[in-house]
């Protein structure tokens, strides 16, 4: 099939134009229509590069197929399909346009064999989240715009770094790197914050909540797995990206317990997934890369999952919040047992996606014998089954009776939900099906007795950790301050500070350049005014007396 | 027990005794897969690992870590959520 070669990200982006054209049902079959078709041709692209052209004297390859490119353009492809179906009801042309532009370009980068074409895309990705983000409408305007500052922060290191990547090897393929020059540093920092790394995590909390009910299940998808992609691809085995995962999990946790708003809650959580990710891509076996690929995978479905059953509880109930929620279960139980699947799939529940999935990170951490990484990764895998496994259904769907009697949301918005909480439990039953995808052959077993058994120890225990703590647990209507604070409240909070001591300065100056001024028209005043010096009348005889002394000095001039 | 609240609700899940039949299966339940240890051979990878019901006290412990480190860390860094507001 090598004469085929329409790259499929192109199909999602010419659909994503095409959006606002069309209405009904010819927009419906668009949505739909468009990620299966860009499905069927991302598995007619063959091994190797497929289409390439010479820009500048460097080889462009804009489609290069390999299994770690399928893999991920696949679950986009799904993903793009669940987040149209999800968005049938979605009135905003502009968000669902921009939504599958965005997706298109994900597709982009994961074929793309060079780095230019990973630039391009990347950078259409985040002009098409930033609208996504924006058509969330109200705080969502603001939000938008420091997280598309965030990502044009991200673009031009990461412009700088293939710059001058390619000015030192004189090539444009994008292969496995060490950070080992300026060039490759910059570009691995413009990759780590799309995925969210510390210090500037706080970009995904701050925007992804603000989008619509359904903008956030796109969201959610593209930008953090696009950079673990680049990141397994450009990066493997980088040591730092052990350290920055594990920051990253930890800081996720810890933020999503103290969240009360369940969309930060889940954005919290979409950081603490993307952390066990990086940190496998850290270890750099090839146990610990397929589970990254794996987790990046399965990660995209549940976190679809549990990511639109808080929009279906925005969308019916207009709350997001902790405090306000709770027990929906009686009138939405569709939605719960569906972000109950999903929270069971985080939690890396046995007979679930993330079972067989993400326990490949830890078990990488084992063989390597890095008891450093392993007990910290258990232990996040306990506070994974707390912050989102326990409370996001538990707060939204069970704790108190909020009063709030939705029903649970339209036909489209159940069905997406119901299709991938099925991926979740259908790939946790039948694991082979995820790793023939794999980039390399897989011998991992997954349910052997004793994994089976301590996992579902972990798992309990730490519900039971939940309830027996549910006092410190309880939300308050509060936010926990981040990295965020640095560019929203600190320049507020020095003209605070300034505004005392400013505001005695500022009245001390206008006060003495008032009576300067003052002084100034006075002497003007007394020189011109009325009874100036200079304003009085003059005699005629002091001019002509003035005409004949300067006559007599030109003649005496003359004569000399 | 028929005791129906104003509002007509009295869902079996929230009623108290069966919330305390849930505590006694959820705990029969954790002493099941505790004494499944014996049952099942684990290949300890670090020592401590091999320790009886490892997985069990090791995820609760380190979920009361976790929760008591996130209580200290939200007395500093909290706000009321209108912080960034107006």
């Amino acid at each position: 099939m090598a004469d085929f070669v329409i790259p499929p990200g192109l199909v999602l982006i010419a659909a994503g134009l095409l959006v606002p054209m069309v209405q009904g049902r010819a927009r419906s079959v668009l949505l739909l229509g468009a990620p299966l078709l860009t499905l069927w041709l991302i598995w007619q692209v063959p091994d190797g590069i497929v289409l390439s052209f010479e820009f500048m004297g460097y080889v462009i390859a804009p489609l290069e197929g390999d299994a770690l490119s399928r893999l991920f353009a696949t679950i986009f492809a799904i993903m793009a399909f669940g987040g149209g179906l999800f968005s049938l009801n979605q009135d905003e042309p502009t968000e669902l346009s921009a939504a599958f532009i965005y997706a298109g370009s994900a597709v982009g980068v994961a074929f793309a064999g060079d780095l230019i074409t990973v630039f391009v895309f990347w950078e259409i990705m985040a002009v098409g989240s930033t609208v996504v983000v924006w058509c969330g409408g109200g705080k969502a305007q603001k939000a938008g715009l420091r997280y598309a500052a965030i990502h044009l922060l991200g673009g031009v290191l990461l412009m700088a770094g293939i710059a001058g990547e390619i000015g030192a090897t004189g090539s444009a393929e994008f292969r496995a790197m060490q950070p080992d020059s300026i060039a490759r540093w910059l570009i691995l920092v413009g990759f780590l914050i799309n995925a969210g790394a510390p210090p500037l995590s706080a970009w995904l909390p701050d925007a992804y909540p603000e989008a619509s009910w359904s903008g956030m299940v796109f969201l959610g998808a593209f930008t953090t797995k696009t950079a673990v992609y680049v990141l397994l691809r450009g990066f493997p085995g980088t040591e730092l990206l052990i350290y920055v995962g594990l920051y990253m999990v930890f800081y996720g946790i810890v933020y999503a317990f103290l969240e009360n708003d369940i969309r930060r809650l889940l954005a919290y959580a979409i950081v603490s997934q993307a952390g066990f990710m990086v940190s496998g891509i850290g270890i750099g076996s090839e146990i610990a890369l397929n589970g990254a690929a794996a987790h990046a995978f399965v990660s995209i479905i549940y976190m679809a999952v549990l990511v639109m059953s808080a929009g279906s509880v925005l969308y019916m109930t207009g709350k997001r919040k902790c405090t306000e929620l709770g027990g929906l279960f009686r009138t939405m139980p569709l939605t719960c047992v569906c972000a109950i699947v999903g929270a069971l799939s985080i939690s890396s529940f046995p007979l679930t996606a993330g079972f067989v999935a993400k326990s490949m990170i830890p078990q990488g951490a084992a063989d390597a014998h890095m008891a450093v990484l392993w007990f910290p990764l258990v232990a996040a895998s306990a506070g994974t089954v707390l912050h989102a496994g326990i409370k996001f259904p538990w707060f939204v769907f069970f704790q108190k009776d909020s009063g709030l009697r939705p029903d649970d949301p339209p036909w489209n918005m159940r069905a997406a939900m119901v299709l991938f909480a099925f991926f979740c439990i259908a790939l946790g039953v039948f694991p082979g099906v995820l790793y023939a995808l794999l980039p390399t052959p897989v011998s991992y077993v997954p349910y052997t007795g004793s994994h089976v058994v301590s996992q579902l120890q972990l798992l309990l225990f730490s519900g039971l950790a939940f309830f027996l703590m549910l006092g410190w647990l309880k939300r308050t209507m509060t936010i926990t301050l981040d990295f965020d604070w640095f560019y929203r409240g600190l320049g507020r909070a020095l003209q605070y500070e300034f505004q005392i001591k400013g505001s005695a300065a500022w009245a001390a100056f206008a006060d003495r350049t008032y009576r300067a001024v003052v002084r100034f028209l006075e002497t003007v005043y007394r020189h011109h005014g009325p009874q100036g010096i200079l304003a009085r009348t003059w005699p005629t005889g002091s001019m002509a007396f003035w005409v004949t002394f300067l006559l007599g000095a030109y003649l005496i001039a003359y004569y000399l | 027990m028929a005791k129906v609240k104003p509002n007509g609700d009295d869902h079996w899940l929230v009623r108290p005794e069966s919330i305390r039949l849930l505590w006694w299966l959820f705990i029969a339940v954790l002493a099941v897969t505790v004494l499944s240890d014996f049952a099942v051979e684990h290949k300890p990878k670090f020592g401590i690992d091999g320790i009886f019901g490892f997985a069990a006290w090791f995820g609760l412990l380190s979920c009361i870590a976790l929760v008591a480190f996130a209580k200290a860390l939200g007395a500093i860094l909290k706000r009321s959520d209108t912080y960034y507001d107006g």
